[in-house]
């Protein structure tokens, strides 16, 4: 049987762990994620760094964990603030569970270049 | 006051038929499905389980007399019926903590689950559920990372795990070998895993398999920047090579080793978990020969037990079974013993066959890994029925794409996110599955082609082996 030339050639596509299989996020599909954070009782995060260094275990904070903060606003702001001060680094939100000490939710909302 | 020896055979229930005791605390209790033979009152053949695996034996000798007998037996303390089934019956019984050596559950196992089953007056025995007592479990040293530390190790937050079995499984070259995990884990999946039957045969000796995976590890990390992993099964012929095998893991900067530890034995198990715990490497567990033991409702050992020795014994991922795939699997007593692997305490409910409260203390939990017969149609119900703490591992589901290893796994990846992002937008991702599939195959050509691959491919047989109920 002929090769078939329908065969695709699947390229390696260099991301950023989880959603990175996915066409960014609009601005409603952040507030779902960021809802979700909330709701489930975890402390909202925001971290930077720059793309050179996006393997590292420790990005930069944002300020410090928004612990208790229930507005969904206040973080797609920080968020934002973040994105304007380090236009060229990575920034993820992160959904802090501090009863498992882990990451209840972990994504890139604007990616660096 | 002291006692008289009085030979002779006595019924077993005179001594340890036992209706009245009152389980403590620090007891091991077991739950035992019994079907006795023709004409032996229940009472007597649950009070022969509890004594042929505690002390009893089937005549009185004189010996029993210095000891305090009444100290150490085992004893059976209730009966019930198993609900729509005449013949068999439900026997708990106590155990004294101090019939078992700390730490070992090969002890236990010896004890609860030896002699006793070939015992003649009963036709099938099963062990139904063990309750470890919080002081035992203190004593092993269970899960050398456990969730929490693996997530960290492997960056990986807020979403199940993706692995896939490399396949054929038997018969690659290393460097072939090599060459399909450097695919899958191009392709986005997290973890590639060594069939539990590759060892070190003489197709694929295993320091070459080693070096060529590490190869593969190493550049897919590299080339995608994301953390990635392979389980180098290290099960052996003796403890003594496979602990060279994982040290050789170790020399390579890997991060995970696999073992099989049901045919490997828990005396083995429990070793390498301690090695894993020592040496910071994580540690996968296959459960070859788990079918033989329970899958037959009344004889042999239920899954719930062997995962809880399991997590007793060590490891950071153990295999479930997927309820959806090829593979045998209830969905209640799935859930029910996933929680058994994950939780810190997980309540008595039967609907779910876990017949006593279990206080798991501090001990880590250990991920459910979700493998067999899987593929990207069944995304959003092992999404829903596993939650984060899982590994859904696709092999067929991966290495059939029509584009090859590395499509199959993007596919993969690409229907996971897809569903996980539905979730926490507060869909239900059972009944939307369908559509939260095709959504996201219209970003994804390689999601597309796997939906039009697998559309018709169901795996519909009854469950043999189900939970008691009417």
């Amino acid at each position: 049987m002929p090769f078939k030339s329908t065969v695709g050639d699947y390229q390696t596509v260099a991301t950023l762990e989880t959603f990175g299989f996915l066409p960014p996020f609009t601005q409603d599909e952040i507030y779902d994620q960021i809802a979700y954070i909330i709701a489930q009782g975890w402390s909202p995060l925001v971290e930077h760094v720059h793309p050179s260094n996006s393997m590292a275990t420790y990005w930069s904070y944002w300020k410090l964990p928004f612990f208790g903060e229930k507005d969904l606003s206040v973080i797609v702001n920080e968020l934002e603030a973040c994105h304007r001060a380090y236009p060229d680094h990575h920034v993820r939100l992160v959904g802090y569970d501090a009863y498992t000490q882990s990451q209840g939710s972990c994504f890139v909302v604007f990616e660096g270049r | 006051m002291a006692k008289k020896y009085d030979a002779g055979v006595k019924e077993y229930r005179d001594t340890y038929w036992t209706p009245d005791y009152v389980p403590l605390d620090s007891d091991l209790l077991a739950c035992f499905k019994c079907t006795g033979q023709e004409g032996v009152p229940r009472e007597e053949v649950a009070a022969a389980v509890a004594a042929e695996s505690s002390t009893g034996t089937w005549s009185t000798v004189w010996s029993e007399l210095l000891t305090d007998l009444d100290f150490y037996k085992g004893r059976c303390y209730r009966i019930e019926d198993v609900p729509g089934d005449k013949e068999a019956f439900y026997a708990f019984i106590a155990y004294p903590l101090d019939l078992f050596e700390e730490g070992s559950i090969t002890n236990v196992l010896t004890s609860l689950v030896g002699n006793v089953f070939g015992f003649k007056a009963l036709r099938h025995l099963r062990l139904e559920d063990i309750r470890f007592p919080l002081a035992f479990i203190k004593t092993c040293m269970g899960p050398p990372n456990g969730i929490q530390v693996e997530r960290d190790r492997m960056n990986k937050y807020g979403r199940p795990l993706l692995g896939c079995t490399i396949k054929p499984k038997l018969g690659l070259s290393g460097k072939n070998y090599g060459r399909v995990v450097y695919e899958c884990l191009r392709g986005g999946l997290d973890f590639t895993k060594d069939d539990e039957n590759i060892n070190s045969q003489p197709f694929q000796r295993w320091q070459n398999r080693f070096e060529f995976v590490a190869e593969a590890v190493k550049l897919a990390e590299q080339e995608t920047g994301e953390k990635k992993g392979h389980y180098l099964n290290c099960t052996a012929a003796t403890p003594e090579e496979m602990y060279e095998r994982a040290e050789f893991a170790k020399e390579l900067g890997q991060p995970i080793i696999m073992h099989d530890y049901i045919t490997g034995g828990f005396t083995a198990n429990t070793g390498l978990a301690k090695w894993c715990r020592k040496n910071g490497m994580l540690l996968h567990i296959h459960r070859a020969m788990h079918a033989v033991i329970d899958r037959h409702p009344k004889h042999g050992i239920h899954f719930r037990v062997l995962a809880k020795c399991l997590r007793l014994s060590g490891g950071d991922q153990l295999h479930t079974g997927t309820v959806v795939g090829k593979l045998e699997g209830d969905r209640q007593s799935t859930l029910g013993y996933i929680d058994q692997l994950r939780e810190s305490f997980v309540p008595e409910d039967r609907s779910r066959g876990n017949f006593f409260d279990q206080d798991w203390g501090s001990m880590g939990g250990v991920f459910a890994v979700a493998s067999g017969g899987i593929h990207v149609w069944h995304m959003p119900a092992l999404v829903a029925i596993f939650g984060d703490d899982s590994v859904l591992q696709f092999g067929g589901g991966t290495h059939g794409h029509p584009w090859g290893s590395a499509a199959g796994a993007a596919a993969n990846r690409v229907a996971l996110e897809a569903c996980v992002k539905a979730r926490n937008a507060g869909r239900e991702i059972e009944r939307e599955g369908r559509d939260i599939l095709l959504e996201a195959a219209k970003h994804s050509p390689e999601l597309a082609i796997a939906l039009e691959t697998w559309k018709e491919i169901k795996f519909e047989f009854d469950t043999v082996d189900k939970l008691d109920v009417n």
